[in-house]
């Protein structure tokens, strides 16, 4: 077989790569040493993703009939398209085309110029080896559904179901709760401008829920999802509410009638009760309730029934079970949020051993005009105002020993609480910082607006809130906290007595955040937040075509952050909707059906279920529309029936036997030896 | 069992006086430790030169012969990264390449070649430090290990690739 | 011996006739058989023929078959370069006599046949390349036992008749291929008989020009696909929870696929052809078909195929499946060891 024709593109990215690779070395040495293996010319340039780079390779492979190029640049998830781009446009196959990395891989992780020269040397040749067995591929063309998916009802899922629903387009959004709304809901003023959440919340649920091109499915779950970008299958679970949803009125009589109270630990945050049958909220959407039969004295004895016999219209039913309904969408957006962090993991700060230490949420709900307190800020046993309140930064965020990221929101929710708490009660209030960070609009101005009411910031970190006093001075504060903090400013440690102690805790992932993640096949960090295609230019988008990300569920942010990702997200979805169609990477396994033997090794190793068996023909197939390309199977494949296109068996070879032939290679062989064969 | 009986010769390649420079060859996910790579390349965190990287779609679709061939080839190690099994980009098919891993080194071993020379390490998209650090672990510790035992990485003409003394036949001890 | 098992409608007086009939002599050609390191099994496996080998013999002149008739060494010597048309090679490279007959058969064949899977692959005595030379002498033989060269049977020693000549062992075992240019092989410890009868008549064609060359390189006498093909067992989706040993089983499911009962089949990495004879009988397949089409190493193949099915992901469960094999390399190398890609490759 003769060789392709192959030009060699050698990029100096101004200097980046030419300050630690001889980039002209590179060109002469390939254009010697590589001929044999086809290369027909070799160029060095200083900016080969530039237009005039571009158009050097287009040129080329017009006048000297390249069938094949190699760039040495930047990784390819930086520039493999533009260069498969430039060759598409000059009649070359684009998947012809493969750009190897001497930036991210050698001239910006090494220090010695003559090491990463040969090193550069030997992964061009790998790229000149590789594409021998390139073949040309075609991307392949999937309709995209116009429906999409929202997981979460938050802000930033209700933000993006508006936007889309707008355009004309059919959205489901799945939440878990009974009420969309999210967080949010449950806050009662946001910071910097101290509006009300709910007056400027509930409108757009309201709208979320009348909207003709939004189905709710709350109090539900996604359980499975199958197929790829542009054709999901997605399988939501409804839980039984015990209320038929087509004949309830919302007029609220079942919850008043219900004798059972329990303890909300959900939307008040365990510092109010709720009933057995309930919504979590007045202006809940939808307004149907909900009855959780482990808290209902029928299902536990079989009697009471009271919802029922009030009930106007007749309306509930308590042999609901579990329904399931099948979704087809095109586009997914997973806006699954966060969990506030749990304060008890930090033992010292006493959250559940002292009474009047309160998280930020229980806070939220306290100060909420229609939480359980009406309002109210008081401490434990629900009468006593606090005189002095402390509030800890940095609960559950920037230590080692819980989460070492910032949550991004508790600097200026501290602030807002100390706000609160001043207007409210007239307490002195302490606040005891790490950092303060405060750099969104009017966030600073805030910062300072709370300085002149006189808020105390002490510069520390908390060592410990307890209510054993030590000290004579101590003496008369008995009965009250005593928040131990070095003040690292004037250099003194303090203790600083305390009515009510609010641990300003960080925000966390919802606790199945893997789970989720793994079944939208999307990647999640160690930390468990889901990671973004690109942390800076494609912020809202996964790894996984079709899937998308907002708010929370993507790192802790705050109501503006979320709400911008939301309809970032809207407008990528929506942009994927206007095209109808989506090209995808022909990466994809082929089954040779001579040459299966059907010994079915393959058959349960797909995760995307894109491999059956043909019983008849007893040989295995392959679903080109279920396929993601990671190629499990080729490599299982012992008869090598099943190949992989783009990564195939040939082409991996020739790159491995590429990379190790050339310079610097074998058993220490000193890299001398090699390198003088330059033209 | 147990490993190959040994020659005598002390293999030294090189000039005298200079390090042994392993040569490694390692596999990347596309998805996770391939963007570790461009990480610590952004953030241009220095790792040793010795490792020469190919991007697979997934860990999971590495074959035992792109292993093979590269310690053919005259790798003195492969390494093999992909994602974390809980953040798997395909969901669950980072556990095959554990699979693939473990049945391979074993055989490996059985072969001659040490499980040392068979190495891998999860790396997430984000931790491009990680990844830095876990190459220079291993490019240590192949360098200490020294190439791989001539005997054991054969030529076509049957002999080990660096000369062996002649197969003279020696008197040996029952 | 199984000449019960030829038709009698296959009797040498069609061809014959046939000969006779169109008054033209088809032209008789030239066949060697040379058994290098081996264990004769090959040879025997064309001794099998029987009746049909007698049929063939119409068109082949055997002229040079050690096993089979008289002949030695200067006789082959004395030919002309490519004066015998197809030569069947079996048996591995393990001495300098070995060598020295392939570098000196095949100049005198037009067609070189890596014969069985010790030509090809290298098969059991392949398995020796794990050790060194030394190490296999001191296996094979106690010096105590053998009074010449210091007890070691190598290379020329002073006997009671006179200097005499051992052939030498050489530091491995090679295939034929990685010794000399291969035209074709032909896979099997030993090839099946009805397989070889199929070789010998398409190359018979060939050579006539009635039927197709193979192309160079070309695994004849086998096909392209892995000996699940051909085998009649039952199967499902595997899940490999334990591999065990057939001793060990109380009973064999007749009918289920041996893998799936935590037998260590080689059939599905294994090149079909031998009719899958030995799951039938309800022993798994051992390999010695050799690696399938386009396979450069038979034992990464299985292990990738056994690893993608074990039914477990901490490392630890892994590890306990995997200590069902107590030898890998005898599993998954069992005949190719040699052709490796460790030891050498295929070439």
């Amino acid at each position: 077989m003769t060789a392709p024709k192959i030009g060699v593109y050698i990029c100096h990215c101004g200097s980046n790569i030419a300050s630690m690779v001889d980039v002209e070395g590179v060109r002469d040495w390939a254009a010697s040493e590589l001929a044999d293996k086809g290369v027909v010319v070799s160029r060095d340039y200083p900016f080969m993703c530039s237009s005039l780079g571009q158009e050097l390779i287009e040129n080329d492979i017009k006048e000297y009939g390249l069938e094949r190029i190699v760039v040495g640049a930047c990784s390819p998830h930086m520039h493999e398209k533009t260069f498969r781009e430039a060759s598409a446009n000059a009649g070359l196959n684009p998947y012809l085309a493969e750009l190897v990395s001497i930036r991210e891989q050698v001239s910006w992780v090494h220090t010695d110029k003559v090491k990463a020269t040969e090193k550069a040397k030997a992964i061009i040749a790998g790229g000149v080896y590789r594409v021998h067995e390139q073949v040309p591929l075609e991307p392949l063309i999937a309709p995209v559904n116009s429906a999409t998916l929202i997981v979460g009802g938050g802000i930033a899922g209700i933000t993006a179901a508006l936007e889309i629903a707008d355009a004309g387009y059919p959205v489901h959004i799945v939440e878990r709760e009974p009420s969309i709304g999210g967080h949010m809901a449950q806050y009662d003023k946001t910071f910097p401008t101290l509006d009300c959440a709910a007056c400027i919340l509930t409108p757009k649920m309201v709208d979320a829920g009348a909207h003709p091109n939004i189905t709710l499915h709350t109090w539900s779950e996604v359980v499975d999802v199958s197929g790829s970008v542009g054709d999901f299958k997605i399988r939501v679970k409804h839980k039984p509410r015990m209320v038929v949803e087509a004949d309830c009125t919302g007029c609220g009589i079942c919850i008043e009638k219900c004798p059972v109270q329990v303890i909300d630990t959900g939307f008040e945050a365990g510092i109010g009760y709720r009933k057995a049958i309930y919504t979590p909220f007045p202006q809940a959407v939808p307004k149907y309730p909900v009855l959780t039969p482990d808290d209902c004295t029928y299902f536990a004895k079989g009697t009471c029934k009271a919802c029922e016999k009030f009930c106007p219209v007749d309306c509930i039913d308590f042999t609901q079970t579990d329904e399931f309904v099948e979704l087809t969408v095109g586009n997914i957006l997973l806006a699954t949020g966060f969990q506030p962090f749990d304060a008890r993991r930090i033992e010292s700060f006493g959250y559940g051993r002292l009474p009047n230490v309160f998280t930020s949420m229980e806070f939220e709900r306290m100060s909420n005009a229609a939480g359980p307190t009406g309002g109210k800020i008081v401490l434990r046993d629900g009468v006593t105002e606090p005189k002095s309140v402390t509030i800890i930064h940095c609960v559950g965020s920037r230590d080692k020993n819980t989460n070492e990221y910032c949550s991004a929101i508790c600097c200026m929710q501290s602030l807002k609480f100390a706000h609160l708490v001043r207007e409210h009660t007239g307490a002195d209030v302490y606040e005891c910082y790490i950092d303060m960070r405060t750099p969104g609009k009017g966030y600073d101005e805030f910062y300072n607006r709370i300085l002149d009411e006189g808020t105390q910031f002490i510069r520390g970190r908390v060592a410990e809130v307890t209510d054993s006093l030590r000290y004579p001075e101590e003496e008369g504060h008995e009965g009250r906290l005593i928040v131990q903090v070095e003040d690292t400013l004037a250099g003194v440690k303090r203790r600083i007595p305390a009515d009510m102690v609010i641990l300003s805790t960080g925000l966390e992932p919802q606790p199945d955040a893997t789970e989720v993640a793994r079944m939208f096949g999307v990647g999640c960090s160690t930390n468990g937040f889901i990671i973004e295609r690109h942390a800076k230019l494609a912020p809202v988008a996964t790894m996984t075509d079709g899937v998308f990300a907002a708010g929370a569920t993507l790192g802790p942010r705050d109501i503006p952050t979320s709400v911008s990702n939301g309809a970032a997200a809207a407008a990528t979805i929506l942009s994927r909707i206007a095209q109808g169609q989506i090209a995808m990477e022909p990466y994809r396994a082929t089954v040779d059906a001579a040459r299966c033997s059907g010994c079915r090794i393959c058959n349960d190793l797909c995760p995307f279920s894109a491999i059956t068996f043909d019983e008849a023909a007893m040989v295995t197939e392959i679903n080109p529309k279920l396929c993601q390309g990671c190629g499990v199977c080729v490599a299982a494949c012992p008869a090598n029936a099943i190949s992989g296109s783009g990564f195939s068996h040939d082409q991996i070879i020739a790159q491995i036997d590429g990379l190790l032939s050339y310079p610097g290679g074998g058993d220490g062989r000193p890299v001398e030896e090699a390198v003088g064969a330059t033209a | 069992m147990t490993a190959p009986v040994t020659t005598t010769q002390t293999p030294t390649p090189g000039p005298v006086g200079e390090p042994f420079e392993p040569l490694i060859l390692g596999f990347t996910c596309n998805w996770c430790s391939y963007r570790a790579a461009d990480l610590a390349g952004t953030a241009r965190t220095k790792y040793p030169h010795n490792v020469r990287l190919i991007r697979l779609m997934c860990s999971g679709r590495m074959e035992p012969e792109f292993i093979l061939e590269g310690f053919a080839k005259g790798a003195d190690a492969v390494i093999m990264t992909g994602c974390w099994p809980e953040d798997c980009h395909y969901r669950i098919q980072s556990v095959k390449a554990l699979r693939r891993f473990l049945f391979l080194r074993r055989t490996l071993s059985d072969l001659g070649i040490e499980p040392a020379r068979l190495q891998r390490f999860y790396a997430s998209a984000a931790e491009g430090q990680r990844f830095a650090d876990e190459i220079a672990r291993i490019v240590a510790e192949v360098r200490a290990l020294g190439p791989i035992q001539p005997e054991i990485r054969v030529a076509l003409d049957g002999h080990p690739v660096a000369p062996a003394p002649a197969a003279e036949p020696v008197e040996v001890e029952a | 011996m199984t000449i019960q098992a030829i038709e009698p409608t296959e009797a040498i007086a069609p061809t014959e006739a046939e000969g006779v009939s169109e008054g033209v002599a088809k032209p008789r050609y030239k066949l060697a058989m040379y058994w290098a390191s081996a264990c004769g099994g090959c040879d025997v496996a064309v001794l099998n023929l029987g009746m049909k080998l007698i049929e063939f013999t119409e068109r082949w002149e055997p002229v040079f078959w050690p096993a089979a008739m008289d002949a030695k060494r200067q006789d082959v010597r004395a030919m002309e370069d490519g004066e015998i048309d197809v030569c069947l090679f079996d048996g591995g490279i393990r001495t300098d006599e070995d060598a020295e007959m392939a570098h000196l058969l095949r100049a005198k064949s037009k067609v070189l046949v890596a014969f069985g899977s010790c030509a090809g692959e290298g098969c059991i005595p392949g398995l020796a390349n794990q050790r060194s030379i030394e190490h296999v002498f001191a296996a094979a033989y106690d010096p105590e036992l053998n009074d010449v060269n210091g007890g070691l049977p190598n290379g020329p020693w002073e006997s009671p008749y006179g200097e005499l000549e051992l052939p030498t062992l050489s530091v491995r075992l090679r295939t034929l291929g990685q010794v000399v240019d291969v035209d074709y092989s032909v896979p099997g410890c030993p090839p099946e008989t009805e397989r070889i009868a199929e070789v010998l008549g398409a190359v018979t064609a060939a050579l006539d020009g009635t039927g197709p060359l193979p192309p160079k390189g070309a695994v004849l006498g086998a096909g392209n696909s892995t000996v699940c093909d051909e085998c009649k067992r039952e199967r499902g989706v595997k899940h490999i929870t334990e591999f065990k040993r057939i001793q060990t089983l109380a009973e064999i499911d007749p009918t289920l696929c041996l893998l799936e009962q935590g037998l260590p089949c080689c059939g599905p990495a294994t090149r079909d052809g031998c009719g899958a004879k030995c799951p039938a009988a309800g022993a798994p397949c051992i390999g010695c078909y050799g690696a399938t089409q386009g396979v450069n190493d038979f034992g990464a193949r299985l292990l990738s195929a056994y690893a993608s099915v074990v039914d477990a992901s901490e490392p630890e469960d892994i590890e306990r499946i995997l200590a069902g094999l107590p030898d890998t390399v005898g599993q998954f190398y069992r005949f190719s060891l040699a052709a490796s890609l460790l030891h050498g490759g295929r070439s």
